[in-house]
């Protein structure tokens, strides 16, 4: 479907489930390895693909043809290799000031919110909202818990939180409503970087609990000294 | 190489480094930035010298003082904020010679509501992912991640431009922007969310720019226009100039500085053509939606770079090359040199019929080519 003249989306389906959304990075990824002349970006999002062009490059017509000819495999979702981020993540203490409530909320003990949201490796389905910022999808709706009322003014970068059945991680500060289970010292986006973003749509991420303040914090000087290398597997 | 070139007296209103942005970072949610109104960048940056994609300074309703700490050539687009050397009127959208301690300065907003200042050699801030233009809202990009503020100092690159300045072709008028705009678009990708009716109502009505406004996008003001099922699609990327709906039925269009994705339905698409007309349409101005084609709106934008190309021909060495493939093979003259204004001129070479010569995979191929000057 066109976007004005210079952009165009394909839509896959039309709900959020990770067989779409595998589609939708098998044929990111088939652009990105032989780009047609004259596109210009890719937005890869839940259940489609948003393609950016240049009309003095290509014309529309021209573009969807080529795009036609491009397979993308029906079960890419079995295929495709992923990624998987690690996180070490710090639950509770003063990085994850809404632990306890979740805990009450789900009925559950605090140790028991770590073990079942750091359980799961979780689909980015797309990046969006701030820079470096990953949806997220695959939380138990065992910890699904409300938004907070009254949002916080400020949340500090890389704390992890849930709202409702997402969970996700803010990578700058920013105000925010979600309830905050704990804080990577990872940075999720930094412009210096050669990959700006430590995570792309179509990753895993695994939150890796940390057992004390101590390990935080030597991540954390290890970062600041540029000697601190992400833990990244392949599934 | 570059020199502390100019010094910000005082900042204006809303003064920052932009290019044409950084489009590859979309896909993690990286806005795009760049100039508002593009062409009147791009038309900046050639009547310099520059390469169109130059970083110029985008300055907004009310104008920056600025000193020169050197001698340099700018040139002035976009809108029309009465602009000043020394308290002398200067001419905008040609080049112009400054000399180091004279000062430019601003007046009032008479037309349109961006100007764009290009610099011969451009403005020599570090890139960012790919890009001089400043994010305000992430705080990278251009001078500092923010907009300028007293006593900055930017460099400009002293790398000298192979073309000295080029000029505007004759006959070209200049944009006058006016105060009620009418803008074309493409419908969709989400018009089969509303009736024909509401959407028969958003091609006639007349919308109000909203002073909720900025480089993310504007609000308009005019009759509610609403889908026909809910608020909300599934997250989608955004294009320029995209139409969002969100839940009060005020569409909101969105610009340089917009999230990379949204969940409200786009009704319909800016085409890129028109896009300079909002960069210079202020709050309180009027417009109306008019729909095209998607090669009616390829056509406008053929049209709208026709200048540009006119102007970026201006004071290149003429090459031609034969293409087979992919692969571009340059042409010579019997002597064995490229071709060039001045050896298709030469008067070894008859009037209208230049004999060339192309080598391809070793083998040597002449051809005799008539050749007709474009205007």
């Amino acid at each position: 479907m066109p976007m004005g003249d210079q952009a165009l989306v394909i839509e896959f389906g039309d709900h959020i489930e990770p067989e779409c959304n595998a589609r939708v990075h098998s044929l990111t990824r088939a652009l990105d390895s032989s780009t047609p002349t004259g596109v210009v970006a890719v937005i890869p999002t839940y259940r489609s693909l948003t393609i950016q062009y240049d009309a003095n490059l290509i014309g529309y017509t021209d573009l969807t043809n080529q795009l036609r000819d491009i397979d993308v495999n029906s079960n890419a979702h079995e295929i495709l290799t992923n990624r998987i981020v690690h996180l070490p993540t710090i639950y509770g203490l003063e990085f994850g000031p809404d632990l306890e409530f979740v805990a009450r909320h789900s009925e559950l003990s605090a140790e028991e919110v770590i073990r079942v949201h750091s359980a799961t490796d979780y689909l980015v389905y797309m990046m969006g909202f701030t820079p470096g910022f990953p949806y997220l999808g695959g939380m138990s709706e065992e910890i699904a818990t409300p938004r907070l009322e009254t949002p916080r003014n400020s949340i500090p970068a890389g704390s992890v939180g849930i709202a409702e059945s997402q969970t996700g991680v803010y990578p700058i500060d920013t105000p925010g409503g979600w309830r905050i289970l704990g804080r990577t010292p990872l940075k999720l986006f930094d412009t210096s970087r050669e990959r700006p973003s430590l995570i792309a749509a179509g990753d895993y991420v695994r939150f890796v609990p940390l057992s004390n303040k101590d390990e935080y914090q030597m991540i954390e000087e290890q970062i600041m000294k540029g000697e601190y290398k992400p833990t990244v597997t392949t599934e | 190489m570059s020199d502390p070139a100019f010094q910000i007296i005082d900042p204006g209103l809303f003064t920052t480094v932009q290019d044409l942005g950084r489009h590859t970072y979309q896909r993690y949610g990286v806005p795009v930035s760049g100039a508002m109104d593009a062409f009147a960048l791009q038309a900046a940056n050639l009547l310099v010298g520059n390469e169109s994609a130059e970083a110029c300074l985008e300055i907004t309703v009310q104008g920056p003082t600025i000193h020169f700490l050197t001698d340099m050539v700018i040139a002035i687009t976009g809108s029309d904020m009465s602009p000043q050397l020394d308290g002398e009127d200067i001419p905008r959208w040609e080049p112009l010679d400054v000399k180091q301690g004279t000062l430019l300065t601003f007046g009032q907003l008479r037309d349109g509501m961006r100007a764009y200042v290009a610099f011969k050699g451009g403005i020599d801030v570090p890139t960012v992912l790919d890009s001089r233009s400043t994010y305000t809202h992430g705080g990278f990009g251009g001078y500092r991640g923010r907009t300028l503020k007293s006593d900055d100092v930017l460099p400009v690159s002293s790398d000298s431009a192979s073309v000295s300045r080029r000029k505007l072709p004759s006959g070209y008028t200049l944009p006058v922007y006016g105060n009620h705009h009418e803008i074309r678009v493409v419908l969709g990708p989400q018009d089969d969310l509303f009736t024909e009716d509401t959407v028969a109502t958003f091609l006639t009505a007349r919308f109000k720019i909203s002073t909720e406004s900025d480089r993310m996008g504007y609000k308009l003001v005019g009759p509610t226009i609403e889908s026909s099922n809910s608020a909300n699609i599934i997250s989608d990327g955004n294009a320029l100039g995209v139409i969002q709906i969100p839940g009060d039925g005020s569409p909101r269009i969105l610009l340089s500085d917009r999230g990379t994705t949204g969940g409200y339905p786009k009704i319909a698409t800016v085409i890129t053509a028109d896009i300079s007309k909002l960069a210079q349409a202020l709050p309180d101005h009027t417009l109306r939606f008019n729909r095209v084609s998607i090669e009616e709106a390829h056509d406008a934008l053929e049209h709208q770079n026709s200048v540009l190309s006119a102007l970026s021909r201006q004071g290149k060495p003429l090459s031609m090359t034969v293409s087979i493939g992919d692969t571009a093979y340059q042409v010579e003259t019997p002597d064995g040199l490229p071709v060039t204004k001045t050896s298709l001129h030469s008067a070894s070479i008859s009037e209208t019929t230049r004999r060339l010569s192309a080598v391809i995979d070793g083998k040597t191929f002449d051809f005799k080519v008539d050749v007709t000057q474009e205007a």
